[in-house]
């Protein structure tokens, strides 16, 4: 019992004490270097391993929060309070599953202020926890917002050329969201008296009200996620952040935008939601078609899957806003399923970058040739980004598409446009870097993944099967409380359920 | 028994795919090709208990034999369907969706376990001996298992996804395939185009279990079957209008159809996927993918009984693709792209028999076609072979006495697919009595409709004939026109290769005899053989045995009319051709140029797509979000920002300002705020 009662603490805090650890190894040397990669991987690993202890012990029937630690802190305002439900639950375990990867795939291709580089990353993963795990408005402005300055160091530290500008589009964007949120978050302690998340969720805002407050949310969740056309941060941010930084970054840090419009936008202003879901629905089809048609045209490789990204969460906000269960089960699956896929692809370009440091598509060719069990990989991959039965992307945008076709048919028409050109330009993409002849001088002694490689591909490869087959492990585990919030959310609205309306 | 069959083939691409190089080329080889003949032997037995077991076919391994009633179409015979389930697993179950893993059999798929793995089978032997000299054996090998493993996923589907997901599993094995020598350009490109031709079919597939969904309530195949009777006659509201519900599924559905099974407009990706290896052309491209389509309405055959509209458009579709099809097939000068035409148009007489109402006929076409057409790839692979990997008919010829085997199988093949058989008698080649079947069933449908696809369907036959013979003129009679060299090489192709013919002649002999009771001839034989898993239409099968004489010889004189001139201009008088090409030149390159349809698309699609992409690229994206409106405003903040902090360059103290104010104001007021309500 003590576990579970403390296990959220543990869960976000136990990073932040490896990144102690990893700030007091003294010295600069190789043996220290190991050491600190050594903590960390340990730290992440542990990390983990508490967070897959806390879904063993989810009640999944349940669809209220659990492990809810609620304490007073400062006055009777901001408080420390934490719990998940089913919606964030599996948020978190994505992070944690991510991070020893992510330092394992840091373990060759970093080499300069490892210490600093692992820091960021630990504190990172402390602020992505506490989103997901947050019950206090507040707490969660910070954790949201704070999470930022990590990643900002980490593209501005460690990444490309033109690592600057990105990491200037990269405020100046969340910047402009962050503050209507804050705006909007005093505005509800105002009406509300509290910030608790809990009591939020209970409170009936004025429609005139929601209305704003949707607005203010949306420009901070917009951005975050990103949804067309705020997404111009993301390609550059991509393209300059070191591989660690971009996986993060498509993995995790984009839910939250997802996860946001889950958490407040839809049950704490459902009649703003449904009188916005149209102008959603128009934004994320954009989003599909127009990104998909960017995409088909890139010339460097981590752009093409960014652009691809942003196609993606298309899918995201067109479920969470068709708002029943098909749209918003699909929604949650497309984001833990793109969280592994994204992550994925982004190692694998990491793998070939630090080869050759190059992202530029022309600059490969007929690797097939020297680097046959990479080129396999990378085709399972490129297969799952395109929604392929059997991979986990496809169960995602197969019960979006279901869900959005029950509310208005144009819409799912117009977004499976891109299950065509999705297939276009992840095919086109393997084929210039893949397939072939192998003619190019610096290709022709490229070597095939090292086992550290592997073992950080093939858990991807593991999984995005798994959950592609059998993906009642993630649905059972969200379903209560998805059933929860629409079931609310109609009621609220007084939504049919669309089946009905064919006979 | 059922799983041994459907994941043999998929532990022997697993073993190949990962272990190749561990175990050897050869093991490989061995290993995949003994699971599918295992699997093989297999399917041939659960044919039988299924087809011809009659109350035999209780519960037979495991899982619970659901008999139930089901109407036919026109109402006029209630049948009882024997099925067997084995459920494997959950898949997505959300709402009122719940689907499962589940191995579905009845006679419709046990007919479909017989053609896929036996073909596979004999196609995996053969490639032993036909890719030989690849270095990539291994790779080869878990590609043609992991394809089989697909397919068979997709016929033994009890709901819509599951089909979904072998209908994808093949594209992607398909896409491999094509592209298995990834070294040639040619051969990447039409892998491409195959998998995204298919995807624009697979987008209305989708769309249609999206609809089949809404409307029937469900998507495993049963409880969709069950509701059909309830959805017909109501609308659903589609994009712009009301439609007839069960004519938007089945049109949607049909969509996928025509992409798999490469019909008119959706066609343009399977002569191009002649690039893969020979032995994929013929089971892939021939025998069993491209006939998903057929399959695919076939199981849906209660769907689209209940939605006239779509049948006539199946039956356009179909004639269209037969006769289409069969004029390119004409002028062609590769071997493997006639033999692709030719199945593309043979597609579409099977198209044209599930418009009818005839399904049984359809799936009977589709059975004997995956023999001879299969045993004319293969053969045509064996010429290759032996004339040093030419595909080019105009440098081939007068090999017949070089290398004979391979000849009679070829001569064999083409009787088959021309259809050669005397009407009124049970002498006939395998393709006589099926495609015989067929135009009799177009003829029935009667009206406008049915004179179109009959017609259709008789001049196809006489092109049918035409090329065939075309082809084994140019390949093997007449002088040689090969090199010195490469005839001096020519030479039969080894046992391993030859043996398979043998088997697949054997069936293109006689698979059209044997059966013909149970597909067509027989109405009661149909109704027993299938028990239910498909619609059988009595109406229009007596209307078609009803067919008068002429109408039952037509077939036969246009094969004949066929095989007279194309002796007439490739031996009495080879100067013919170029005659009538030069007379005819606009015709001509029209045909040769496939009627212009690459270029077409290429105007229409490829081009504008890139275009957009780059213009919504640099001009929106990058000029007018970019930099107008956030380096515009960004620019704005900037100047603000840089006169109040003061702090030089660098935006990370920018940043790093702008969140301690935020984190700072946010406590200072959470500390008034809360002590001055506290």
């Amino acid at each position: 019992m003590i576990i579970s009662a403390n296990i959220l603490t543990i869960l976000t805090f136990l990073p932040l004490v490896g990144a102690l650890f990893v700030l007091i190894v003294p010295g600069n040397d190789k043996i220290a270097l190991n050491n600190i990669r050594r903590i960390s991987f340990v730290t992440t690993g542990l990390t983990f391993v508490f967070s897959l202890i806390m879904w063993s012990m989810f009640d999944a029937s349940s669809p209220g929060f659990q492990f809810v630690i609620d304490q007073d802190w400062m006055g009777d305002v901001i408080g420390y309070r934490m719990g998940v439900d089913g919606i964030s639950i599996l948020f978190i375990v994505l992070t944690t599953f991510l991070m020893p990867l992510i330092v394992l795939s840091a373990w060759g291709s970093v080499k300069t202020r490892v210490r600093e580089y692992m820091v960021a990353f630990l504190i990172l993963e402390t602020l992505m926890i506490g989103v997901f795990s947050t019950l206090d408005l507040a707490m969660f402005y910070v954790f949201f917002e704070g999470g930022l300055i990590p990643m900002f160091l980490i593209i501005g530290i460690w990444g490309g050329e033109r690592r600057v500008q990105a990491s200037y589009k990269f405020f100046f964007y969340t910047f402009v969201g962050s503050v209507l949120m804050l705006l909007a978050i005093m505005a509800m302690y105002w009406q509300a008296g509290t910030l608790d998340i809990r009591v939020l969720l209970q409170t009936e805002f004025s429609t005139d009200m929601q209305f704003w407050l949707w607005i203010a949310f949306f420009a901070s969740f917009a951005v975050k996620l990103p949804m067309w056309p705020f997404h111009r941060w993301l390609p550059e941010a991509h393209v300059e952040a070191p591989t660690g930084g971009s996986v993060i970054l498509a993995a995790v840090l984009l839910k939250m935008g997802g996860y946001g419009f889950l958490r407040f936008s839809l049950p704490m202003f459902p009649d703003a939601s449904a009188y916005f879901a149209d102008f959603v629905f128009i934004l994320s089809v954009a989003a599909i078609i127009i990104t998909s048609l960017i995409a088909l045209v890139q010339e460097d490789i981590k752009k093409l899957i960014a652009y691809s990204s942003i196609a993606h969460m298309g899918f995201v906000t067109m479920g969470i806003f068709s708002a029943n269960i098909y749209g918003v089960q699909g929604a949650i699956f497309q984001m833990i399923s793109h969280g592994i896929i994204s992550a994925a692809l982004f190692f694998s370009v990491g793998v070939i970058y630090d080869r050759m440091h190059t992202r530029e598509i022309s600059a490969y060719g007929g690797l097939v040739e020297r680097m046959p069990r990479y080129a396999a990989a990378f085709m399972l991959f490129t297969m799952a980004n395109v929604g392929l039965p059997g991979t986990s992307g496809f169960v995602g945008e197969f019960l979006v598409l279901i869900g959005i076709f029950q509310v208005n048919t144009w819409i799912a028409f117009a977004a499976l446009f891109g299950v065509i050109l999705s297939a276009a330009y992840a095919l086109w993409l393997y084929r210039r870097v893949i397939f072939g002849v192998l003619n190019k001088e610096a290709l022709k002694s490229i070597m095939d993944m090292d086992r550290r490689e592997m073992a950080i591909i093939v858990p991807l490869i593991v999984l995005t099967i798994f959950f592609g087959f059998y993906p009642a492990p993630i649905l059972d585990t969200t379903v209560a409380s998805v059933e929860a919030l629409v079931s609310q959310y109609q009621s609220t609205v007084g939504a049919l359920p669309i089946s009905a309306v064919a006979h | 028994m059922i799983q041994a069959i459907v994941f043999f083939p998929l532990l022997g691409a697993l073993l190949a795919g990962f272990f190749g190089r561990q175990i050897g080329a050869r093991n490989s080889e061995i290993l995949t090709s003994g699971l599918l003949v295992v699997a093989a032997l297999l399917s041939w037995v659960i044919f039988f208990q299924f087809g011809f077991g009659g109350e035999a076919a209780q519960p037979l391994v495991q899982g619970a034999t659901d008999v139930a009633t089901a109407e036919g179409g026109h109402g006029d015979t209630a049948m009882f369907t024997n099925v067997m389930k084995v459920e494997l697993f959950r898949w997505i179950a959300v709402g009122d969706l719940d689907l499962r893993w589940v191995l579905r059999v009845d006679t419709l798929t046990a007919v479909m376990l017989v053609v896929v793995t036996s073909v596979s089978s004999l196609v995996h032997i053969y490639s032993i001996g036909y890719m030989a000299d690849d270095p990539s054996r291994q790779r080869f090998f878990a590609y043609l298992s992991l394809f089989t493993f697909a397919m068979l996923m997709l016929v033994t589907a009890d709901n819509f996804l599951q089909m979904f997901f072998g209908w994808e599993g093949v594209g992607v094995a398909s896409y491999l395939l094509i592209g298995f020598w990834y070294h040639k350009p040619s051969a990447n490109a039409a892998a491409m185009k195959a998998f995204i031709v298919n995807r624009v079919g697979d987008f209305g597939f989708a769309l249609g279990i999206f609809t089949a969904f809404v409307v029937l309530g469900h998507l495993d195949f049963d409880g969709a079957f069950a509701a059909v009777e309830g959805a017909t006659g109501t609308t659903f509201h589609f994009l712009w209008a009301d439609w007839d519900a069960m004519t938007v599924i089945t049109l949607l559905l049909f969509m996928g159809a025509m992409g798999k099974s490469a019909q008119f407009l959706l066609h343009t990706w399977l002569p191009d996927a002649m690039e893969g290896p020979t032995p994929v052309s013929a089971l892939i491209h021939a025998a069993t993918m491209v006939t998903a389509g057929v399959f695919m309405v076939a199981r849906l055959s209660p769907l689209f009984e209940a939605a006239p509209a779509t049948m006539t458009v199946v039956l356009y579709v179909g004639a269209i693709t037969a006769f289409f099809a069969a004029t390119i097939g004409l002028v062609q000068n590769d071997i493997k792209r006639v033999i692709a035409y030719s199945t593309m148009s043979q597609l579409g007489y099977m198209f044209v028999a599930l418009g009818a109402g005839a399904y049984s006929a359809g799936i009977f076409h589709l059975f004997t076609h995956a023999f001879f057409k299969a045993l004319l790839f293969l053969g045509a692979g064996a010429v290759i072979h032996a004339m040093h990997h030419e595909q080019d008919m105009r440098k081939m010829g007068g090999i017949a006495r070089t290398i004979p085997k391979t000849y009679w199988m070829m001569i064999i093949g083409t009787l088959a697919l021309t259809g050669v058989g005397i009407p009124g008698t049970s002498f006939g080649f395998a393709g006589f009595f099926s495609k015989d079947s067929i135009i009799e069933a177009a003829y029935a449908v009667g009206g406008t409709n049915g004179q179109f696809a009959f017609w259709s369907l008789v001049i196809a036959a006489l092109f049918t004939s035409f090329y065939s013979w075309r082809l084994i003129h140019l390949t093997f009679h007449g002088k040689p026109r090969a090199s010195q060299e490469t005839m001096s090489h020519a030479h039969e192709a080894p046992n391993v290769m030859m043996v398979p013919l043998y088997f697949l002649a054997a069936g293109a002999v006689l698979s059209g005899v044997l059966f013909y009771g149970y597909f067509f001839a027989d109405i009661d034989l149909i109704g027993q053989f299938f028990a239910g898993s498909i619609v059988v239409d009595h109406a229009i099968i007596e209307e078609a045995h009803q067919a008068p004489g002429w109408v039952k010889w037509s077939a036969t004189i246009a094969m004949v009319l066929g095989f007279i001139i194309a002796w007439y201009m490739y031996i009495r008088r080879p100067d013919a051709p170029n005659r009538l090409a030069t007379q005819q030149a606009y015709l001509y390159r029209f045909l040769l140029n496939k009627w212009y349809f690459d270029e077409l698309y290429d105007w229409l699609f490829i081009r504008p797509a890139k275009r957009i992409g780059t213009f919504l690229w640099r001009r929106v994206d990058d000029k007018i979000i970019d930099q107008g409106i956030v380096e515009g405003l960004g620019n704005r903040v900037k100047d603000i920002t840089a006169r109040v902090v003061k702090l030089q360059s660098s935006y990370l103290y920018h940043y790093a300002f702008a969140m301690l104010i935020g984190v700072t104001a946010i406590l200072t007021w959470a500390i008034v705020a809360g002590g001055l309500l506290g």
